[in-house]
């Protein structure tokens, strides 16, 4: 019999985010429920203050237009994300073709926004280009406004979606599709109802890494919206460093915190249904859900390992 | 079922044929055989590579721009020589930032890969403790670990610079590491493991000789990911920097929000430069990276 030594091997990390993670947000959660300080910081008197100004008719705006922001955003994503994890899958290269998307991934967040300032801004390339085409002297303001900041989140997180959605796509069993097309469904209907179950698990990685950072967004509502476009994350850091109102602030950061919890256990814990669609639509499925196809191969059985090691 | 196999394009029989005969290759390569569809979808996919890259195409070009503002008067170096020239405090940024990508990512990935060994290897009473606490930070809004740590840090009385820096970004490290860690360990054979603690390998040495240099793909790839998350964040670090601790990124915003000056496009041009060069070597791992 070993000794046990697992306690030993996780005791410096579990520490440090003990420490560095768990109490900061125990902190933030007292001091939510505490009296706001003169200069910035908290006094030590109980108070529910902060969560009573939450409720105010402002910051529910602000929140329901970072919620409406963060939907529309994910969703355009999604949709213009699954075509191209698919054709990553499909393509003979692949390695090229996940560069390409890398590429923008990979190079800085400030810089990418930085970009599209110098393309649409005032001074920018469009309005330049415009000018030198004699169209319209005086050009058009496309940033600052509630349009500018989605299309721009758009730009931001599109490859956090492309690359979970193509590393299920490519471990899908395309000879499926054949097989549902060749059994009488049509083409939409393939990607619909025998693709689509089968990547579910990509889809909800892909909605929860867009959807949660663009939810906290800061920095692209800063510089690419204007005032009217602010979102949440900016109204804390605003309260915590301009109104110096912390347990304000401190109890935004808590209520985003549930959010993403729920959002979380809503799409990742959720039981996924067995994959009733295929049986659906395939008359040759046997009665425990397993499939005649081709090189018999169940739905179940379609998934293999990715290719490689998957060291990652 | 009859009308369904008059269905069979004779192309697609065929196909079907050789792919039966090739099954032992596996389906992908039979599934490659089929005739391809991907014909929308990649119109799509071309369409948003070039939305991707167009942004960075405008920067490279603006950044040979002789004039200040957005107008092209000709082409220039000049932004080129006041960035490699003329920019010590860009320079000292960015020393920071690598400076802060090492360490927080070497402190991250040693306490990441002790801590993935010892969830691999052992069953503990707070062993859902540990993966729970080490899940939350990633799905977290990189704001709110930026605000809990800055109150936590005024809290406890500790003076905002390059060691709060190095705290956060070691924190927001550690949960990649030990998921990439995590990941590989699982692939890799316990039996191992158990035959060299059998022939007497201590411990340590089953660690440093056994475990380590079997997981060595993945501790890389998680240091490599933990320098690029460090080298990349902005909001968290804007939160807990402070003087004496800008970091690139953190110059970079500065640069925007205050006076734009078109060292920015060079400096840009510079590091999607970087990043080409840095990716492209690696492309054949992208897969593997993209898997994650």
């Amino acid at each position: 019999m070993k000794r046990n030594l697992g306690p030993a091997y996780v005791a410096p990390q579990a520490l440090w985010l003990t420490i560095f993670f768990a109490a900061p947000l125990l902190i933030i959660v007292a001091y939510s429920f505490l009296r706001k300080g003169l200069y910035g910081g908290v006094e030590t008197s109980f108070s529910i203050q902060a969560w009573a100004d939450i409720a105010n008719p402002t910051l529910l705006k602000v929140t329901l237009k970072t919620l409406w922001v963060s939907l529309a955003a994910t969703i355009i994503i999604i949709l213009l994300a699954l075509p191209c994890g698919y054709s990553i899958a499909r393509s003979k290269n692949q390695a090229l073709r996940l560069f390409l998307v890398i590429v923008p991934f990979w190079t800085n967040f400030l810089v990418r926004i930085y970009a599209w300032i110098s393309i649409l801004g005032n001074e920018g390339f469009v309005n330049q280009a415009l000018r030198f085409l004699g169209l319209k002297a005086e050009g058009f303001q496309f940033l600052y406004n509630q349009g500018a900041v989605v299309f721009v989140l758009v730009y931001m997180y599109l490859p956090y979606a492309i690359l979970p959605l193509f590393s299920t796509i490519d471990k899908f069993d395309f000879t499926l599709l054949e097989a549902a097309r060749d059994l009488g469904s049509t083409r939409m209907q393939s990607y619909t109802k025998v693709m689509l179950p089968n990547i579910k698990g990509g889809v909800i990685t892909a909605v929860l890494f867009t959807f949660i950072p663009i939810f906290g967004a800061y920095a692209v509502p800063l510089l690419i919206g204007g005032k009217d476009s602010y979102m949440l994350g900016n109204v804390i850091a605003d309260q915590l460093t301009k109104t110096r109102n912390w347990p304000l602030a401190s109890a935004i950061s808590m209520s985003m915190t549930l959010l993403t919890a729920i959002a979380v256990f809503l799409f990742a814990f959720k039981k996924p249904k067995e994959q009733q669609a295929v049986k659906d639509i395939d008359p040759l499925s046997l009665p425990n859900g397993k499939t005649i196809g081709f090189f018999h191969r169940g739905p179940g059985q379609g998934k293999k390992k990715p290719s490689g090691k998957g060291v990652a | 079922m009859a009308a369904k196999i008059h269905g069979l394009k004779p192309y697609r029989i065929a196909a079907l044929f050789h792919a039966r005969r090739v099954v032992r290759k596996g389906a992908k390569a039979a599934a490659k055989l089929l005739p391809r569809k991907a014909k929308g979808s990649n119109l799509i996919f071309w369409l948003v590579i070039l939305f991707l890259f167009a942004p960075l195409f405008v920067l490279l070009i603006y950044s040979f721009n002789r004039s200040r503002s957005g107008e092209w008067t000709g082409f220039s170096f000049v932004w080129y020589q006041r960035l490699f020239l003329e920019s010590p405090d860009l320079w000292r940024a960015f020393q920071n930032s690598v400076v802060i990508a090492f360490t927080s990512a070497l402190m991250a990935t040693a306490l990441g890969t002790l801590a993935a060994v010892g969830t691999a290897r052992y069953s503990f009473k707070f062993k859902s403790y540990v993966s729970t606490m080490s899940f939350i930070p990633m799905i977290l809004p990189e704001i709110v670990v930026g605000v809990s740590l800055l109150v936590f840090f005024a809290g406890v009385g500790l003076r905002l610079g390059m060691l709060t820096v190095w705290i956060a970004h070691t924190t927001f490290n550690i949960p990649f590491v030990y998921l990439l860690v995590s990941a590989r360990l699982e692939e890799s054979d316990p039996s191992v493991v158990e035959a060299a603690r059998d022939l007497g390998a201590s411990e340590l040495q089953t660690l440093f000789r056994v475990i380590i240099p079997m997981a060595l793909p993945g501790i890389a790839s998680a240091f490599l990911t933990a320098v690029t998350l460090s080298l990349e964040d902005f909001v968290i670090t804007f939160f807990v920097s402070g003087p004496g601790a800008t970091t690139l990124p953190l110059y970079i915003y500065s640069m925007i929000r205050f006076g734009v000056s078109p060292v920015v496009n060079a400096l840009s041009a510079v590091m999607i430069a970087g990043t080409v060069l840095l990716v492209y070597p690696l492309r054949n791992f992208l897969k593997v990276f993209a898997a994650r």
